[in-house]
């Protein structure tokens, strides 16, 4: 806090612009501005008395509805868990917390995380804040959606296959995928474990970086997380690019590319080399089939970790009697879970029985090894990688709803980041009719330093991030 | 296009799952998922007879501590949440 500004005028001034919004928008399952207020009032006391306040010292910031939050109602907008309150904090709720931060709210999202468009929620969709008809991108829409309108300073995605790139995208803001195991998922409810990650979104490259230096380092908790020394993501920030090696591997151009997202890239990738980086075409041969391979992996994973929504410890309960544990666990299932849901336990169970294990499920994480080969091969020449973030504009909201496979399609050009645990960061490259399109800056695990250099110089240079989507208050 | 998966089929991998159906839906993820398993037959192109799996990203070891009591859960907070209780119990339904 400099000291311009309250705590209390800043978190107030936010939750006006959630007053008058939110009906439109629809970022938010839950508010918690008594919470907000209090905590916010905290701040403004240490200040007054001379303390020391944290990094992000009464900084108002939204928590996808994935994360856990002690006291807060924690629903992955899921019928299942919409009445579940966390006894406990996950680890990154509780560094936000010990740096001062005021929480907002949840953000709405898909099902368990199980989505691209964000209209996958029980609570309904979150709209777009640049135009309200179009979806915000899915998983983490609410989150990219609230601080694209204003109603967040900063917030917390998850990204599986893509959940904070694309509705970063989608949005027109800043969002990243950490490299797995930087950032701790203790208390982040599992989808797919193998490939999910805990990732800030943010108006600017700066206040990613930052938000990335609170939660980012090891934690005894998990036992995904990685013990490297932490690190002060806003040290990278030099607008500079001089000698940088960037790739640009052919297929993500080959693969259903919108020809007004290949032209922002292109236009985004002549930019960067204006600004003194140099770029080379490249190839990631077997990038084809990382979209298969993410979802049977993805969906086996979920078929276990949602096993453990029985209806007995907590969550959504059919409460009848006359049925046995059997018939009580299967009926609560199909009542408590969305039809995504059901869709991807049942497919990954499938693809996990004795028959087809090696045909599907194995067959998958050997695509993951020979994924992850020609992501090593790459950055043993380059720097860092660029890519669309997504194929296509931000699309309207029904468009795509009933049909899995064309939703899945969206998610070709971010899943092989998961699947070969890089790290990669999404800032806007240009518009087209008003819509954000999102370059992907794609970096080797744990150099997220390089991605959130090449994002700030870009960022720097260019006129994207000032543009506000046009969403008046009533 | 070659059906993968029957209406009778996927009913039974539903029971496997412990997720029950509606005439409906069973009707309808039948042919999606089809589609989607026609879809993910684009993996069989590739010759992977040779190359190992990855299960997982980073090497994965148990997170192991000394065996001493630390503090856990209180009872009522672990209950908190249980659609069904007694006493210091969850409720579960009968099993038989």
């Amino acid at each position: 806090m400099t000291g311009e500004i309250s705590a209390v005028e800043c978190v107030s001034s936010v939750f006006q612009r959630i007053r008058e919004v939110e009906d439109r928008v629809h970022a938010f399952i839950t508010l918690t501005e008594e919470l907000a207020l209090k905590k916010a009032q905290e701040v403004d006391n240490k200040v007054s008395r001379g303390e020391k306040v944290g990094k992000l010292a009464g900084i108002p910031i939204a928590i996808k509805d994935n994360i856990c939050t002690e006291g807060i109602r924690t629903t992955c907008s899921s019928k299942m868990l919409c009445n579940f309150i966390p006894p406990y904090d996950a680890t990154v709720v509780q560094r936000i917390k010990e740096e001062d931060a005021v929480i907002i709210g949840k953000t709405n999202m898909d099902e368990f995380a199980m989505g691209t468009s964000t209209e996958l929620s029980y609570f309904g969709p979150t709209h777009n804040p640049w135009e309200l008809s179009r979806v915000a991108g899915g998983s983490s829409g609410g989150s990219a959606a609230a601080v694209a309108a204003g109603e967040a300073i900063l917030a917390l995605g998850s990204d599986t296959g893509g959940s904070i790139r694309c509705p970063a995208s989608f949005c027109s803001v800043v969002g990243l995928k950490p490299t797995y195991g930087l950032v701790s998922r203790f208390g982040l409810i599992a989808y797919a474990n193998s490939l999910e990650q805990i990732g800030p979104l943010a108006r600017d490259v700066y206040d990613c970086a930052l938000l990335l230096s609170v939660i980012a380092g090891y934690d005894p908790k998990d036992s995904t997380s990685v013990n490297i020394p932490q690190k002060d993501y806003t040290r990278f920030l030099a607008n500079d690019i001089r000698g940088i090696k960037i790739g640009v591997p052919k297929e993500y151009f080959e693969v259903g590319t919108d020809p007004s997202v290949a032209k922002c890239l292109w236009n985004g990738i002549t930019k960067l080399e204006s600004l003194g980086a140099s770029y080379e075409e490249t190839s990631l041969p077997n990038l084809a089939y990382s979209l298969p391979a993410y979802y049977l992996i993805a969906m086996a994973e979920a078929s276990s970790n949602l096993a453990r929504y029985d209806g007995v410890r907590y969550g959504f309960r059919v409460d009848r009697d006359d049925l046995d544990w059997s018939e009580a666990f299967s009926e609560t299932r199909r009542i408590g879970f969305g039809t995504e849901v059901k869709r991807r336990i049942i497919l990954g169970t499938y693809a996990l029985t004795a028959g087809y294990y090696n045909r599907y499920y194995l067959k998958a994480l050997k695509i993951r090894t020979l994924i992850r080969r020609d992501f090593e091969r790459a950055f043993r020449k380059f720097d860092v990688l660029i890519a669309p973030t997504m194929p296509i504009p931000p699309f309207k909201i029904g468009e795509k709803i009933n049909d899995p496979l064309a939703m899945y399609m969206c998610d070709i050009d971010t899943v092989p980041v998961n699947l070969a645990g890089c790290c990669g960061v999404t800032v806007t490259c240009n518009f087209v009719n008003g819509l954000p399109i999102g370059m992907q800056i794609i970096g080797k695990p744990f150099d997220e330093g390089a991605i959130l250099r090449v994002a700030y110089t870009f960022e720097q240079n260019t006129p994207f991030k000032d543009v506000r989507p046009p969403l008046r208050g009533r | 296009m070659r059906k993968h998966l029957s209406r009778e089929q996927v009913r039974h991998i539903a029971w496997l799952a412990k997720v029950n159906l509606s005439k409906e839906e069973e009707e309808l993820f039948t042919k999606q998922f089809n589609e989607i398993l026609d879809y993910f037959k684009k993996i069989d192109e590739l010759d992977t007879e040779k190359v190992p799996p990855t299960f997982h990203i980073i090497d994965l070891k148990n997170v192991f501590r000394e065996d001493e009591i630390g503090p856990s859960l209180p009872i009522e907070k672990a209950l908190l949440n249980a659609p069904r209780k007694k006493g210091n119990f969850f409720k579960a339904p009968k099993m038989l």
